[in-house]
């Protein structure tokens, strides 16, 4: 199978995912509001910590199985990007209310035009990042 | 805890574990294909992640607008969506934000924490830290601004 399949089967798992649990639960399967809704327990937290414990089993599986269909040559970052990056993605996604599966997978799912806007603003700061990065990188 | 509850907690569990599978299958979980993805200027450049977005909404779409037209979900008296519409300078600056952090590294949330799972990767500890840091870090700085402003309405 080509790359461009798996990331869809992949896609398409992450659409039964996040539909069992709004169709279910009735809740939103963002990934950063679940991690901060967390860590600072709040109330209703309970489903959200089994929530992350079941992504953590789920990783765990596919470590142990060996599946790994898309082979990528490993990138080395240094823990002073690695560190910025986490830190610009944490403040981010708690001060834009999502990420990558909030906005772009549940919030466009249902046409929210605030989360259109969070897609976009963020897709174009990651290209220019990563492409400038590069640019420069290669220019050294 | 009523049966309603423990039937939500093991639809959540169920949710989750598939959205890491699906994560570790599309690739999300290489911050390398990432970094391929959003590096434009690369001559191989790798545009397949796309097909993450196209096979998640496809599913998720239909559902999302049939679910617009149900009061409640299955297990729950209401529905538990974001009641936020407004596009304000928060969402903008924190997407800003987000996605250079995404270009730097190549992980984003999900897939940060599933790749904690092989444990070969100290990348996705120090990551998921910074990242639990930044999260705290935004707490009070909201506190603090809320403080300000109670105190200039004061």
């Amino acid at each position: 199978m080509s790359p461009w399949m798996w990331s869809l089967v992949g896609g398409l798992m992450i659409g039964i995912s996040a539909s069992i649990l709004l169709v279910f639960n009735g809740r939103v399967s963002g990934i950063s509001g679940i991690l901060n809704n967390t860590i600072f327990f709040k109330h209703d937290s309970p489903w959200r910590a089994v929530f992350l414990g079941g992504l953590l089993l789920g990783g765990l599986v596919l470590h142990l199985s060996g599946f790994n269909p898309l082979e990528a040559e490993p990138i080395y970052k240094d823990h002073e990007n690695l560190v910025l990056a986490g830190l610009l993605v944490g403040f981010g996604t708690a001060l834009g209310s999502g990420c990558t599966s909030g906005h772009g997978i549940c919030g466009l799912s249902r046409g929210s035009p605030r989360s259109l806007m969070a897609v976009v603003v963020f897709m174009l700061s990651g290209f220019l990042i990563a492409t400038l990065t590069s640019v420069v990188m290669r220019s050294l | 805890m009523n049966k309603q509850t423990k039937y939500q907690l093991l639809t959540a569990g169920i949710s989750g574990f598939l959205f890491a599978l699906g994560l570790g299958i599309s690739g999300m979980t290489l911050p390398q294909k990432i970094i391929g993805f959003l590096d434009v200027s690369s001559a191989n450049w790798d545009p397949s992640l796309l097909f993450v977005m196209i096979g998640a909404l496809a599913i998720h779409a239909p559902v999302s607008l049939w679910m617009k037209k149900k009061s409640h979900p299955l297990l729950d008296q209401q529905m538990h969506l974001p009641t936020k519409t407004k596009i304000d300078s928060s969402i903008v600056i924190g997407a800003v934000l987000f996605g250079l952090g995404w270009g730097i590294a190549g992980f984003c949330p999900g897939p940060a924490l599933v790749s904690m799972t092989q444990f070969s990767k100290a990348s996705s500890f120090i990551f998921v830290a910074a990242m639990v840091l930044g999260i705290v870090a935004h707490h009070y700085f909201q506190k603090s601004k809320e403080k300000q402003k109670n105190s200039q309405a004061s």
